[in-house]
């Protein structure tokens, strides 16, 4: 499976929203996403994708959107 | 000997005019001159931490030198070794200092601790984060020079805004082309023409003028219910209305002058009586603050949580840590029946409040959502944070115990 899908998994299982037609969508700003969010966000990645991303990379303006996240994702795979 | 709070009168700000002036035309030409702002630093903490207050100058060196040690060394052993315990260690070791001081007044009868001074408690959250962030191996190049600069910025140094150490490396590494320092010329100028409005007039009128009125009607005015009265009611209003505008007319000075070195220190406050619920207010209101609670204690408490799977469900580990954060953030104003208390009051707001939005979030549909219960939203978080405030000002404290 690809990046972009098991992101989009993880994000849609997360916020309980397919977030697939908005790409570019703040998911904090809408409330899809918070804190508790992002270190669920974080340990899925770690458990799926093997990717270490420690709390302190985690800047939220960098991770806001679908697309930002897969971006970064990609960028760290 | 000349002494002063920082940005407590115009002195000192006629001085931090003269002195920021040949600082902006070296800016304004692409020049930043290390030696010149270090001068400028030493002379502005001079003037806050010397003459009579020489003990909190003398806390300060010592303090620094600690802090410098326990950072430096930790970046040096980091860089060979990991170990979960020695991390541990460091961070208690560098909270110490910060914890005698805090503790010393509830233990010795308000007794202020020797080894504190104007913005210990600033210092250390600086001190703690760039040691979080040389573990996480998100800060891999600490320099004792720069992590000097960082702790020792003279226009926060004494209540913040709360920078983090990569972020002011970055502005304090580079100098802002012409076009992007004009603006942060004239944004840095206006923020302190705000500042002025909000400390010297706004929280003036409310502080100095109405609030201790309303204190002494209030004690007047004991023996209903709780000793509450509508005085009280008023005492509440009163000091909200002084707490912001004081400590937003401050932080708007620190960050204007910061734009006029040429460093763009995050704001502290972004409109906080507009939000729609508690969980918006902290993203709105002391934000370095908050967002320090958020990504070093919450975010890793949570992380730490759900890593060692203490807590089946999320919203439990959630809820626990939302409790935990804000208890910390209410020990951390200081050892009262009533910080504590507030602290509490937020942790449970928090809970409540998540609580709500999942329940809005599953039945989107029959929750009506237009102006009306915006505006409710917005005079409901108004005053409970309002609420919380009494509480904070330790105004119940006399009420009832004096």
């Amino acid at each position: 499976m690809d990046i972009k899908e098991t992101v989009l998994g993880i994000l849609n299982d997360l916020t309980g929203n397919d977030v697939s037609g908005a790409m570019d969508d703040n998911l904090f700003d809408s409330g899809l996403l918070d804190s508790m969010g992002s270190v669920q966000l974080l340990l899925q990645l770690q458990g799926d994708l093997g990717i270490n991303v420690p709390v302190s990379e985690f800047e939220r303006s960098e991770w806001d959107t679908p697309n930002k996240i897969i971006a970064k994702v990609e960028s760290l795979a | 000997m000349l002494s002063f709070e920082p940005y407590g009168n115009p002195t000192y700000f006629a001085l931090l005019g003269v002195a920021l002036l040949p600082l902006m035309i070296g800016l304004l030409y692409g020049k930043r001159s290390r030696l010149y702002e270090t001068l400028i630093s030493i002379f502005f903490l001079v003037l806050t931490f010397g003459g009579p207050k020489w003990t909190q100058g003398v806390a300060l060196i010592i303090y620094i030198l600690y802090e410098v040690a326990l950072t430096w060394g930790y970046a040096v052993y980091r860089k060979r070794q990991n170990s979960g315990p020695i991390f541990y260690l460091m961070v208690i070791l560098a909270i110490i200092p910060l914890t005698i001081v805090k503790v010393t007044p509830a233990v010795e009868n308000g007794q202020a601790s020797l080894i504190g001074f104007l913005g210990v408690s600033y210092l250390t959250f600086r001190a703690v984060q760039t040691m979080m962030e040389t573990r996480d191996g998100t800060l891999k190049d600490y320099q004792v020079m720069t992590f000097l600069q960082f702790m020792l910025f003279f226009p926060t140094i004494s209540s913040g805004p709360i920078d983090r150490y990569r972020r002011f490396e970055a502005d304090y590494r580079s100098v802002p082309d012409r076009e992007k320092y004009l603006g942060m010329i004239q944004k840095g100028i206006r923020y302190i023409f705000v500042g002025f409005l909000y400390k010297f007039i706004l929280a003036y009128y409310f502080g100095t003028m109405l609030m201790p009125k309303l204190q002494v009607m209030a004690m007047h005015s004991r023996g209903g219910f709780l000793d509450l009265s509508w005085p009280v009611l008023g005492y509440m209003y009163a000091y909200s209305a002084d707490l912001f505008f004081d400590f937003a007319g401050y932080s708007l000075f620190a960050v204007g002058t910061s734009y006029i070195m040429g460093i763009a220190t995050p704001m502290n406050f972004n409109h906080p009586w507009r939000s729609p619920n508690i969980k918006d207010f902290w993203n709105r209101w002391h934000i370095t603050l908050s967002f320090w609670f958020r990504d070093f204690i919450y975010m890793r408490l949570v992380f730490w949580f759900m890593k060692h799977k203490v807590f089946k469900k999320p919203t439990t580990t959630a809820n626990v840590t939302y409790i935990i954060n804000m208890l910390v953030m209410g020990f951390w104003h200081g050892v009262t029946w009533y910080y504590i208390t507030y602290g509490l009051f937020h942790g449970c707001a928090l809970v409540i409040n998540d609580t709500w939005l999942r329940y809005k979030k599953k039945h989107r549909a029959s929750v009506p959502h237009n102006g009306f219960t915006q505006v409710f939203a917005i005079f409901l978080t108004a005053n409970m944070v309002c609420f919380s405030f009494l509480i904070f000002s330790g105004m119940l404290d006399k009420l009832w115990f004096h």
